[in-house]
C-alpha cells in the first residue's frame, strides 16, 4: 500500500513537467539527454578554465583535461567489458591483458622499438630517418583492436568451453599471464620484443600530417600542437561514443539477442540453434577489440606503454564499473565508468585534500587516497544490499523491477509450477544444467 | 482433422540401438524408434523411464553412449544441439526454460537466430539488407505468436506471463526454428484440465497448417491418447509396448508398468 500512496504523491508533484515531457516524440525524448549531455562534455575543456577551481566542496577541483582523457579511455574500456560481462554473461576477471596487448601492439607499431627495420607509412611528428616501425596512430588503433581482437579469439578457443565459476580462474590467470609475458619478454632468444620493465617509450603521437594541416587545418601532430591535451580529450571522446554506437548496434542485433540468450539461458539457447561456442567468441572477440583500441589510445597519449600500468586492479576495477553500472546498460557503465576512473585519477585525493582543508582538524590529515579499495569496497557491497540492478539499469532489468517482480497475476500462477517439481527456480542458472526426466 | 498421410513417405528420424549410460545406470536400454513424416507419435512412460533423457540424445544435450540417430538423411548422433535445431528439429523443454528476461518477441527472435543471416559489420553498419531482415523477422515473429494464440504480450518480459501463456510462448520460439521435428517434452505438465484441452487443441491445428512432425512425451496417458497416431511406451529405458492408443490401453504390460503388478489380474 505505501509503495502506490508513495507513487500518488510523487506523481502529482510531477505531473505537470512529466506530461509536457511526454508529450513529445519518443525520438525526441530518447536524443534530447544525449545530445545535451554530449555538448558540455565537448565543451568541457573551454568552460574548465571558468569552472571554480581549488576548494571546491567535496571534490576541491574539476578534473583536469589530462585526467578526463584517461577516464574516457577506462569508460571506453568498461563499455567494452559490458559486451563480455553484461550482455553475454561471461565473467572476465582478466581483461587487463587485452589492455596491456592493445598498449603494446600501439607500441610497436609506433616506435623506434624495432631498431632493426625502418617503415613508415603515415606517421607524424618524427623525423624521415627514424628507425622502427612507425605507422599512423589511426591506423594502429585499427591494427591495435583487430590484432587484440585475434587474441581474445586465441584466449577465448579454449577457456570459453568452461562455464561460470571456471572460466573465471581461467581468464584470472590470463590476466596475470600477458602482463607478467611483456616484463620479462626483452630478450627471446635475445630478441628484445618489449623492453621489459622499462616499456617502451616513446610511442609515436596522432596526428593529421602537414598536408592536412596546411589545407583543412587538421593539427598536424598532438604532440607538438598548442593544445595537446584538448586535441586528446576530443578523440578519446570520439572513440568511446563510436565504441557505444557500435555496442548499441551490436546489442539490438541478431548476435546480441544471441549473446543476451546465453547469459539468460545456456542450454535453451544452443537448443534454440544458437552455435555457443562461436557466439561467446564473438562476444570476446569484439570485448577485446574495444579493449585492445583504448590500450594503443592510451599509449599514444601516455607516449609509452610500461608493464606496470597492467595489473589485476585494473580488471577488477573495470569490473567494478560494469557492476557498479548495471551489467548490460550501457548508459549505467558510462556513468559508473566515469564516475569511478575519475575517483581513481584524481577524484579521491581531491576529496581527501578537501576533507583536510574543512573537515578535520589540522594535526589529524588523513589521505583518503590510501584508503582507495576500502572505500571501494564499501560502495561495492552498498550496492550490492541497496541497488543490485546498478546506477542505471539495464531496460529489461528495470521494467522487472517496475512491474514488481512477476507479471499482475504472478503468485498463484507460479505456485503452480510446484516448488518440489524437480527443476523448479532452476530455469536459467548459469549451471547449464539439463533436467531429466 | 486432417487424416495423416495414410503411408509415410518415409521416416524422418530413426533411431538405432540407441543406448545412454550415466555410470551404472542405464537409462535408455537400446531403444529402437522411428518417427514418420507429418505423424503425432508420442512417448510415454513413468517417471524416470528415460523418455526425457531420450528426448535429450535426439536433440544433441546428450551423447549417446552407443547407436546412431538419423534425421532426414542426416546422422546427427555426435552433432552439437544448435547443428541439429539448423537441421530441422525444434523442442520445448519439460521446466520451461524461455529467456526470462527478453521479451516475448525476442524470444521468438532467438529462435530464428539460425535462419537469419544478419552478420557484425551488417549490424554496426545498419546496412539496408539487415535491416529488412530484421523487419521480416519481427513481422514473422508476430504472426507465430499470434498463431500460438499470444496476443498483444509482444513486449512483455517472458517471465512476466502466465504460466499457460509461457508454455506457448516456448511453442513459438520452438517453431521459429522452423522445424520438420517439433518435440514437445510433457507440455501440459503443470497445467488444469481446461488449459490442458485448450493446449492440445493447440497442438491439433498446427498439424493441420503446418508440414511437421509431432513427437510428444507425456507420463498422463488420457493426454496423448485422443491424438496419437502411435505411442511408445518405455519403461526402466527399454520399450514395452508400441502400437495405437487402443492397443497401448489394453497391453498387460502396459498396466502393469504404470500400475503395478496386482492390477494385471
Amino acid at each position: 500500500m505505501r509503495g502506490y500512496r508513495d507513487q500518488a504523491v510523487r506523481h502529482s508533484r510531477l505531473d505537470a513537467g512529466v506530461g509536457q515531457w511526454r508529450r513529445l516524440p519518443r525520438p525526441v525524448r530518447t536524443f534530447t539527454p544525449v545530445v545535451v549531455l554530449l555538448a558540455i562534455a565537448a565543451t568541457y575543456p573551454f568552460y574548465l578554465a571558468s569552472l571554480p577551481s581549488g576548494n571546491v566542496p567535496l571534490i576541491y577541483s574539476f578534473p583536469s583535461v589530462r585526467s578526463a582523457v584517461t577516464i574516457l579511455v577506462f569508460t571506453t574500456m568498461a563499455v567494452g567489458l559490458n559486451v563480455v560481462v553484461g550482455y553475454c554473461g561471461l565473467l572476465d576477471l582478466g581483461y587487463v591483458a587485452f589492455y596491456a596487448i592493445g598498449a603494446y601492439t600501439g607500441g610497436w607499431l609506433a616506435s623506434g622499438q624495432f631498431q632493426q627495420v625502418k617503415f613508415h607509412f603515415g606517421s607524424v611528428g618524427i623525423t624521415h630517418d627514424a628507425r622502427g616501425i612507425h605507422i599512423s596512430i589511426w591506423l594502429v588503433l585499427i591494427l591495435a583492436a583487430s590484432l587484440t581482437a585475434l587474441g581474445g579469439i586465441l584466449i577465448g578457443l579454449p577457456t570459453l568451453r568452461l562455464r561460470g565459476d571456471y572460466l573465471a580462474i581461467v581468464t584470472l590467470g590470463f590476466g596475470e599471464i600477458i602482463p607478467q609475458f611483456v616484463r620479462n619478454a626483452d630478450s627471446l632468444h635475445g630478441f628484445d620484443l618489449t623492453h621489459g620493465t622499462f616499456g617502451i617509450s616513446p610511442i609515436d603521437s596522432p596526428g593529421f600530417g602537414n598536408s592536412l594541416h596546411n589545407s583543412l587545418g587538421l593539427p598536424a601532430s598532438y604532440q607538438q600542437s598548442f593544445n595537446a591535451d584538448r586535441l586528446f580529450f576530443w578523440t578519446a571522446l570520439v572513440i568511446l561514443l563510436v565504441t557505444i554506437f557500435c555496442c548499441i548496434r551490436l546489442r539490438d542485433s541478431r548476435l546480441g539477442r544471441a549473446w543476451i540468450a546465453i547469459r539468460e539461458d545456456e542450454t535453451a539457447a544452443g537448443a534454440m540453434g544458437i552455435p555457443l561456442m562461436r557466439t561467446k567468441t564473438w562476444a570476446y572477440a569484439i570485448g577485446a577489440f574495444f579493449g585492445g583500441a583504448a590500450g594503443a589510445y592510451i599509449a599514444s597519449f601516455n607516449a609509452g606503454a610500461f608493464p606496470s600500468q597492467f595489473n589485476f586492479n585494473i580488471s577488477v576495477f573495470l569490473l567494478c564499473m560494469v557492476i557498479l553500472g548495471g551489467m548490460g546498460s550501457i548508459w549505467g557503465v558510462v556513468v559508473a565508468g566515469v564516475i569511478l576512473s575519475w575517483l581513481n585519477v584524481e577524484g579521491l585525493a581531491n576529496i581527501g585534500t578537501w576533507l583536510n582543508d574543512n573537515v578535520f582538524p589540522s594535526n589529524h590529515n588523513i589521505e583518503v587516497a590510501k584508503y582507495q579499495f576500502g572505500i571501494y569496497g564499501v560502495v561495492i557491497v552498498l550496492m550490492m544490499m541497496f541497488r543490485p540492478q546498478g546506477l542505471i539499469p539495464e531496460r529489461r532489468r528495470k521494467r522487472e523491477l517496475e512491474e514488481g517482480g512477476h507479471g499482475p497475476l504472478d503468485d498463484s500462477l507460479y505456485e503452480m509450477r510446484g516448488a518440489d517439481e524437480p527443476g523448479a527456480g532452476e530455469r536459467g542458472s548459469p549451471g547449464g544444467h539439463i533436467p531429466r526426466g | 482433422m486432417s487424416e495423416p498421410a495414410t503411408t509415410p513417405s518415409g521416416n524422418l528420424l530413426v533411431a538405432d540401438d540407441v543406448r545412454k549410460e550415466f555410470g551404472g545406470l542405464i537409462a535408455v536400454n537400446d531403444l529402437e524408434f522411428t518417427i514418420p513424416e507429418r505423424s503425432l507419435v508420442s512417448l510415454i512412460g513413468p517417471n524416470g523411464a528415460g523418455k526425457t533423457t531420450f528426448f535429450n540424445m535426439l536433440t544433441g544435450l546428450y551423447r549417446a553412449t552407443s547407436g546412431t540417430i538419423t534425421f532426414d538423411g542426416h546422422d546427427v548422433t555426435d552433432k552439437p544441439p544448435h547443428a541439429i535445431t539448423k537441421l530441422g528439429v525444434g523442442r520445448t523443454f519439460q521446466n520451461i526454460r524461455l529467456f526470462p528476461q527478453m521479451t516475448a518477441i525476442e524470444n521468438v527472435l532467438v529462435g530464428m537466430h539460425a535462419r537469419l543471416k544478419g552478420g557484425i559489420v551488417g549490424s554496426v553498419l545498419g546496412l539496408p539488407r539487415v535491416r529488412r531482415e530484421e523487419r521480416e523477422a519481427r513481422v514473422k515473429a508476430r504472426e507465430l505468436l499470434e498463431f500460438a494464440g499470444l496476443r498483444r504480450v509482444d513486449e512483455e518480459l517472458a517471465e512476466s506471463l502466465a504460466y499457460g501463456d509461457q508454455r506457448r510462448l516456448e511453442v513459438a520460439r520452438a517453431l521459429a526454428t522452423e522445424p520438420k521435428l517439433l518435440l514437445l517434452d510433457e507440455p501440459t505438465a503443470g497445467m488444469n484440465p481446461q488449459e490442458t484441452v485448450t493446449f492440445m487443441d493447440f497442438v491439433a491445428r498446427l498439424r493441420e497448417q503446418r508440414p511437421l512432425a509431432i513427437l510428444l512425451i507425456e507420463h498422463d496417458m488420457k493426454v496423448v491418447m485422443g491424438i496419437s497416431e502411435r505411442v511408445t511406451v518405455l519403461d526402466y529405458g527399454e520399450k514395452i509396448a508400441e502400437g495405437t492408443p487402443r492397443e497401448i490401453q489394453t497391453d498387460e504390460r502396459v498396466i502393469e508398468a504404470y500400475l503395478g503388478k496386482a492390477a494385471t489380474h
